[in-house]
């Protein structure tokens, strides 16, 4: 007699409410990640209708001209560009020293004990909101600092706005790199030592260079929020209005997020011609379409050193 | 009608590549109703790695079968097959039928939850849940829909797992205060109180102490009685001491590097490690490999 | 032949190193350099806070309570941050609903569900690309389609659509890839024992989630969602663009209903237009709101950290 000829005595099929809420439960879940896809679709679908008319329609001679002017229709994209820039180098002058000086301190020399109150200390720097900075820039370090080192300089100027965005971007530029150093094994410190080498030494000629894709992507990552950086830049760079082309530091300038602010807090708004307001939407394009290749870029770096351990 | 083996289909009985003269049933020919897991051809992948070759064996009720082999040979993923425990594996893929009680455990309907509800789990590493000893008994028979007095329910399976006395004032407590040896106790009476029939253990006291291991041991020679148990086990003497029935695994390196487990034989306890069949098998018994 | 100086022996080699100079300036001053910078990082921090609270004082001993009790209004004297607190408390809220749920739902699937395959990929990819994605940009979606929505459902909003729900659900857009992430970060560090477990007694998946994988994580969830919600309290370039008020502006005598979906405002907001304003009488009183709102963030960080320790008995 063998088994197949018999029925089977259990019934293995399980209940089917049972079945019918695991389903509900997993699609009402994969609907929640989707959700992502599409915040990004609204994202891209809001900014590229708007910036598509705004360039068609607009003077395309009006993109180089002696100044970002929306009220006067003079969209010289140099300017808001090279703002940008600028700000963004004076931040990262700041930023890489301090950001990669704190975290190879935390990570390679702290002691346990001080670790354990440097690092939350470092962590409200973080959670500074950007108009406290903006005002911090604006009101102490553009006269204490800035105007100090070049009486010339205005209240307002990029080289105080720069200072505050570095300050800003510092805690990023530190938390990245230290897990970068952290994430380096021990063992490659071991051997360094195991060979006679100094601390300094092996701090700077193993681990560092081990986490190089790291660091690298931390520097990007604080490049990109810099750039993405509106509040301190709109309240301590000055421009309100409008901005001649400029690349002194010490004078006020423009960025793309300041002059999004401006356009639309209405500074800059015109009841006449609507390619001013338009133009927002086009600085947003860029801007986003800038992060996002810093984002990417930086996002290859980190998986090399996934990589590597 | 007789001392013969009744003739049985080649198909089913002879496992391919294994050598065996004829096959589990050899030895002592039992009736095809007290086994309570019939696997036939099962094969069992990661994606394109197979981890398993072709096996087919019986087990039978009321016994303890110990697989047994050197690592890498495939028993764990073997064992985690017949409560289906390898679904949860991403790319796990099996082929072939393990029949429980008459019904394929892989058949189209299944819910392999309702599989595992049958079939319990015991694993390496003790894990019992963070809650309370109480809690941790109670979970499987509450979301089972248990409808009688769960106090007795956990005082039965904790008494039946030899833990009931240790623990009875302490209900309430985090499992996670007990030792090692009454965590996994802790974990087969939780295994016990959704009332299978079937206990798989994976290596159960391979964390433990020798004095835990051995009152771990005497639990399962009790369990039998009203259990079917196979365990995993890389202690040899382990599987002399507790089982009936031993299945010996193997595993086969081609020259792609790709690891393959296989069974060699499969006996009765006594035949495996005093007279084997295989020279495989009297190998790794007396320690020259594995 | 040249001959070669012998090679100290072995034992010479220790000899010298423990007996010599201990004193190294490269082994001072590489770490001592390290640490100036972490130092600096610290003063700036201790300046900018050392300096607003200075610049506070003046607002804050002459006037007392009536900084935060007072209505807006353009006059130094009498202005007052109720409204904006009472703003960002709403918003708090309205984020709290909607990016929580979806968040934690998202994270949920991603680290209990999705399978490894390219769709999954790209749902995480797109999650840490939205992460980085500028504020003021999140602002032109909460202008473009939020305030578009709440027009067009009637869900009131002051000036075209400009109200708290609108500015709530774009601040909810910015948060909840922060709030996806963490919460699958807490999510993974659930020991895959205790699911095994579950799946091993005969739980379903949803069973092993409910029962054991969620309230294991969830004192980090918490916590995270409460750091994420404190930051988003400070957030101002996107309000900006959705229509928070930057001037003054009165409810009056209006219903609670009224207030809730007409215009509002918010505290960054507000601490952003004073600092605008000329006169030093605003500047102090700008200073003054930022205390506040530093003292508010501060809270809610402690908060976070005090839940996560009590929640986190670890049975």
């Amino acid at each position: 007699m063998t088994t197949e000829a018999s029925a089977p005595d259990i019934d293995l099929r399980g209940s089917r409410t049972r079945l019918r809420r695991e389903r509900r439960v997993h699609r009402l879940f994969f609907g929640a990640a989707v959700t992502s896809i599409l915040i990004s679709l609204l994202i891209i679908g809001s900014l590229a209708g708007e910036a598509w008319r705004f360039i068609s329609t607009v003077d395309l001679s009006s993109l180089w001209d002696l100044g970002w002017f929306p009220r006067r229709g003079m969209f010289d994209l140099k300017t808001v560009l090279v703002g940008t820039l600028l700000i963004a180098l004076v931040a990262m002058a700041v930023a890489t020293p301090l950001g990669l000086g704190a975290a190879v301190y935390l990570s390679e020399y702290a002691r346990p004990r001080a670790r354990r109150w440097l690092k939350p200390i470092l962590e409200v720097l973080a959670g500074i909101p950007s108009v406290v900075l903006g005002y911090f820039a604006l009101t102490w370090i553009s006269p204490n600092l800035v105007m100090r080192l070049n009486p010339q300089a205005g209240v307002f100027n990029m080289a105080a706005a720069g200072i505050g965005v570095g300050i800003l971007v510092t805690p990023l530029v530190a938390s990245v790199t230290e897990d970068a150093m952290r994430a380096v094994p021990h063992a490659l410190r071991e051997a360094s030592y195991g060979l006679g080498a100094r601390k300094a030494t092996t701090v700077t000629r193993v681990v560092f260079p081990a986490a190089a894709s790291g660091i690298v992507a931390s520097l990007i990552l604080g490049l990109s929020r810099a750039i993405g950086e509106t509040m301190v830049v709109a309240m301590a760079a000055g421009a309100v209005g409008g901005s001649l082309f400029e690349v002194n530091i010490f004078q006020p300038g423009q960025t793309m997020t300041a002059a999004m602010s401006a356009l639309a807090i209405g500074s800059d708004q015109v009841a006449g011609s609507t390619n001013a307001f338009q133009s927002l939407f086009f600085l947003g394009l860029l801007l986003f379409l800038m992060t996002l290749a810093l984002n990417v870029i930086s996002e290859r770096f980190v998986r090399k050193v996934r990589e590597k351990y | 009608m007789t001392e013969q083996p009744r003739p049985i289909p080649a198909t089913r009985s002879v496992p391919t590549g294994a050598l065996v003269p004829g096959n589990s049933r050899a030895a002592d020919p039992g009736r095809p109703e007290s086994f309570i897991f019939d696997v036939e051809g099962l094969k069992v992948f990661y994606g394109s790695f197979q981890a398993v070759a072709e096996t087919s064996m019986q087990i039978r009720e009321h016994e303890i079968t110990a697989l047994i082999g050197p690592s890498g040979c495939g028993k764990t993923t073997v064992l985690r097959c017949f409560n289906r425990m390898n679904d949860l594996i991403e790319g796990a893929r099996v082929e072939g039928t393990i029949r429980y009680h008459g019904a394929d455990i892989y058949g189209e309907k299944v819910d392999p939850v309702e599989v595992r509800r049958r079939i319990g789990m015991v694993f390496q590493k003790p894990n019992p849940f963070p809650k309370s000893i109480y809690d941790n008994i109670a979970f499987g028979p509450r979301i089972a829909g248990h409808k009688g007095n769960m106090d007795d329910l956990v005082e039965e399976s904790l008494a039946r797992a030899a833990l009931w006395d240790e623990v009875r004032d302490k209900l309430r407590q985090s499992a996670y205060a007990l030792s090692g040896g009454q965590q996994q106790r802790l974990c087969i009476a939780r295994a016990i109180a959704t009332s299978p029939d079937v206990l798989l253990m994976d290596e159960p006291c391979s964390s433990l102490d020798p004095i835990a291991t051995l009152r771990i041991e005497e639990l399962m020679i009790e369990l039998k009685r009203d259990y079917s148990i196979i365990i995993v086990t890389h202690n040899m003497q382990q599987a002399a001491r507790v089982s009936d029935r031993t299945a010996f695994f193997t595993v086969d390196v081609k020259e792609t590097g790709m690891r393959t487990g296989r069974l060699v034989e499969f006996d009765t306890t006594d035949v495996i490690f005093t007279n084997p069949r295989q020279k495989q098998t009297e190998d790794y018994i007396t320690g020259r490999f594995g | 032949m040249a001959t070669r100086t012998p090679l100290p022996s072995t034992g010479e080699l220790v000899r010298r190193s423990i007996q010599g100079r201990r004193f190294s300036w490269a082994d001072f001053a590489f770490p001592a350099s390290l640490l100036l910078a972490l130092l600096f990082s610290l003063l700036f921090l201790a300046t900018l806070l050392v300096d607003v609270f200075v610049k506070a004082w003046s607002a804050l001993s002459g006037r007392g309570w009536s900084v935060v009790t007072s209505s807006l209004s353009l006059n130094a004297e009498t202005a007052g941050l109720w409204q904006s607190i009472m703003g960002s408390l709403g918003l708090t809220v309205v984020v709290a609903v909607i990016a929580f749920p979806i968040g934690i739902g998202a994270a949920v699937y991603l680290e209990e569900y999705a399978p490894d395959n390219r769709l999954t990929r790209f749902i995480n990819t797109n999650i840490r690309n939205l992460a980085g994605v500028p504020s003021i940009v999140y602002g032109i979606l909460g202008f473009t389609i939020f305030v578009r929505f709440v027009r067009a459902v009637g869900a009131g909003g002051g000036v075209a659509g400009q109200n708290l729900l609108a500015g709530g659900l774009t601040l909810a857009a910015l948060v909840l890839p922060i709030v996806i992430i963490t919460a699958a970060e807490a999510l993974r560090a659930v020991p895959a024992a205790i699911r095994e477990a579950g799946f091993g007694v005969g739980a379903t998946r949803w069973e092993v989630i409910r029962h054991h994988v969620v309230p294991y994580a969830a004192p980090g969830i918490l916590t995270g969602t409460v750091l994420t919600l404190a930051r988003a309290f400070g957030e101002t370039a996107p309000l900006l663009l959705v229509g928070a008020a930057t001037g003054f502006f009165s409810v009056g005598s209006a219903g609670l209903l009224q207030k809730a979906t007409g215009p509002y405002t918010a505290l960054p907001v507000t601490i952003f237009s004073w600092a605008r304003q000329p006169g030093a009488d605003f500047r102090s009183l700008t200073a003054a709101a930022i205390v506040v709102l530093l003292v508010l963030m501060l809270t809610a960080n402690a908060a976070a950290i005090i839940l996560r320790n009590r929640f986190e008995r670890k049975w």
